[in-house]
This record gives C-alpha cells, structure tokens and sequence, in this order.
C-alpha cells in the first residue's frame, strides 16, 4: 500500500469516529441534568446492604467482578515490569553512596511521613464508608513509605521495606480477592456475591457485608504492588549500572 | 455559582495540561505532570466525584511523576557512564 493511500484509510477511518462519537455525544443527556437513571439504582442497591459508599458498593459489591478484572490488570503489569527491569547479567550492583540531604527536606519527610502513612491507612479502612477505598488508600500508604527515601536515603528506604514480603503480601491478596468470590460460589448463589455475611448496621466500619473484606483485599494488592513497582524502579535508578566495557 | 467553579477548574486543566505538552525538559515535563494530577483531583472534585479525585491525587500527581523521574535519572546515569568510557 503506497504512503498515499494508507493516509487515505487513516482519514476515512477517522472521519467514521469522528461521525460516531458526534452522533453518540448528541444523544447524551444535558450536562448537571436531574435524570440520572444509573445513579438512582445504584443508589438503592446499595442503601438495601447497608454501604455507606455508594461508589464502594458499585465497585466491591454490584459490580465486584470489574474490580477483579482491574486488580489482575494492576498484577500482571507489575509482574511485566519485575521481568523486564530485573538484574541482567551484564549489569552488576553498585551501593549507593549516602546522600547529603538538606535539614529542611529531612524534617518536612520525617513529619510528613507517618502522617501520609496514616492516611492512606485510614482512607483504606473507610472505603465503604466516605470517598476513597482501597485502591486511592493503597498508593497513598505505598507513596508515604518512599518519603523515606527523600528524608534519608536509600540504604534507610531498604530496611523499612523488604521487597519479599511486599511481593507475598500482593499475591497473598489477590488470592484472597479470588477465595472470597469461590466463597460466595460456594456458601451463597453465585461468584463475588455479597450475601454471605451480615449487611451491619448503616455507616459503621463492619457495615456492607463482604465490602470491607474485598475493600481490604485491594488495598493490600494495591499498596504491595506500588511498593513492588518502585523498588524495581529504584533499584534500576539507583544500584543497578551496567558493566563497564560491555 | 457552581458552574463557575466548574469553568475555572476546567480552565486550569487546560492551561496545565498546555503547559506540561510546551515543557521540553523531562525532568520539569514530570513536575507539571505532578501540578495537572492535582488541578484534575479538583476538577473530579468540583464535578462530585471525590473518589476519581483521590485517585488521580494519588496516582497523577504522586505516583506517575515518580516514576517518570526515576526513568530520567536512570536514562541520565547511563548517558553519564557512556561518556565516561570514552
């Protein structure tokens, strides 16, 4: 095919889009409308098991299987990014030297971190209740560690943060995202069904029966695979250096 | 009222989204990145979605320039280590 006429697909292939999504765009219902026929639904499915977080619900609960989908996204592209930045053999480790680090930026990490770390910990626990949950909380907690890193230095980022048991606890989880779906297969009618445990009572932590424990499965898969993912990356910023003369 | 939040907010997203295209450096490119994440937080914010918004705080504004930087570095220290040898 001649430059000229690939050009020619690409435009009449653009122009069908560009048609489509007018078409579709048109049809949408106004901007800040009252009519929100999903919204109301989903709603009152959720008020019915007692969850506080319409959103949570939606995400844990109605539509728990999206989420499973998603969290195995976030899996293998974490697992992809461990192979390929792994140490080759024509790469050797080299210690970092300390680093000089501004009393100022130490400080401000060193307050700032167990602060980061507690939020992050505290947006996990009230997934099902207020905005946030398990995926928002995991990459704050998981950030919050790497303060460490700009307060210090690496060596101290290090032995806060053995990548081994990051690496368990993130299989470990999302393994427990799959039993607790089989549970629901198998102790109630269908897989990732939210009708094993007691819905609670509306607006407290126990409350949204299986919500909490998937909310919790996700943020430890989230915040073991953002460590995982930094530690790789650290590692090839940071030690690894290629052999001279290769 | 509200819509004029929302006007301002999605003003501020289009400058800094221009910004971060205009930046050549990549280093300065991930800190306008990291200011976009937190203009989109508000955006989502302002548009009540405050968990999209907590999302992209986290991610946008904290997670991706940090990676970004370290691919930099890593990118720098090998040009560095190049011109050593010769």
């Amino acid at each position: 095919m001649t430059r000229r006429a690939r050009l020619w697909v690409l435009l009449a292939g653009g122009a069908g889009l560009a048609a489509l999504l007018v078409a579709a765009c048109l049809r949408l219902p106004h901007f800040g409308g009252k009519s929100h026929p999903y919204g109301d639904r989903a709603v009152h499915a959720s008020l019915a098991r007692q969850t506080a977080n319409t959103i949570s619900s939606v995400n844990f609960d109605q539509r728990a299987f999206d989420t499973l989908g998603e969290m195995t996204i976030l899996f293998s592209a974490v697992l992809g990014c461990v192979i390929l930045l792994r140490q080759t053999h024509d790469e050797h480790r080299a210690r970092p030297e300390p680093a000089e680090v501004a009393p100022p930026v130490r400080r401000y990490a060193l307050v700032v971190l167990p602060v980061a770390l507690l939020s992050g910990l505290y947006v996990i626990a009230h997934g099902q209740l207020s905005p946030g949950g398990g995926f928002q909380g995991g990459v704050v907690a998981a950030t919050a560690l790497h303060l460490l890193y700009l307060g210090a230095d690496y060596a101290a980022l290090e032995r806060i943060r053995p990548v081994g048991a990051y690496e368990v606890a993130d299989a470990l989880a999302a393994s427990g995202y799959l039993v607790m779906g089989i549970a629901g297969l198998i102790g109630g009618t269908a897989f990732l069904a939210n009708t094993l445990l007691p819905y609670g009572t509306f607006n407290t932590l126990s409350s949204g029966g299986t919500v909490p424990l998937l909310n919790a499965a996700i943020g430890m898969e989230v915040a073991g695979a953002v460590v995982v993912l930094l530690a790789r990356f650290l590692d090839q910023a940071v030690e690894i250096e290629e052999e001279s003369g290769t | 009222m509200a819509d004029a939040v929302i006007v301002v907010a999605l003003l501020l997203v289009a400058g800094c989204a221009t910004a971060a295209v205009a930046t050549r450096d990549p280093m300065r490119q991930a800190l306008v990145l990291s200011l976009l994440g937190v203009v989109l937080a508000v955006l989502f914010t302002v548009l009540q979605a405050p968990d999209a918004g907590l999302s992209q705080l986290a991610v946008g504004s904290a997670l991706t320039p940090l990676l970004l930087m370290l691919t930099v570095r890593k990118v720098k220290r090998r040009a560095q280590g190049k011109e050593r040898e010769r």
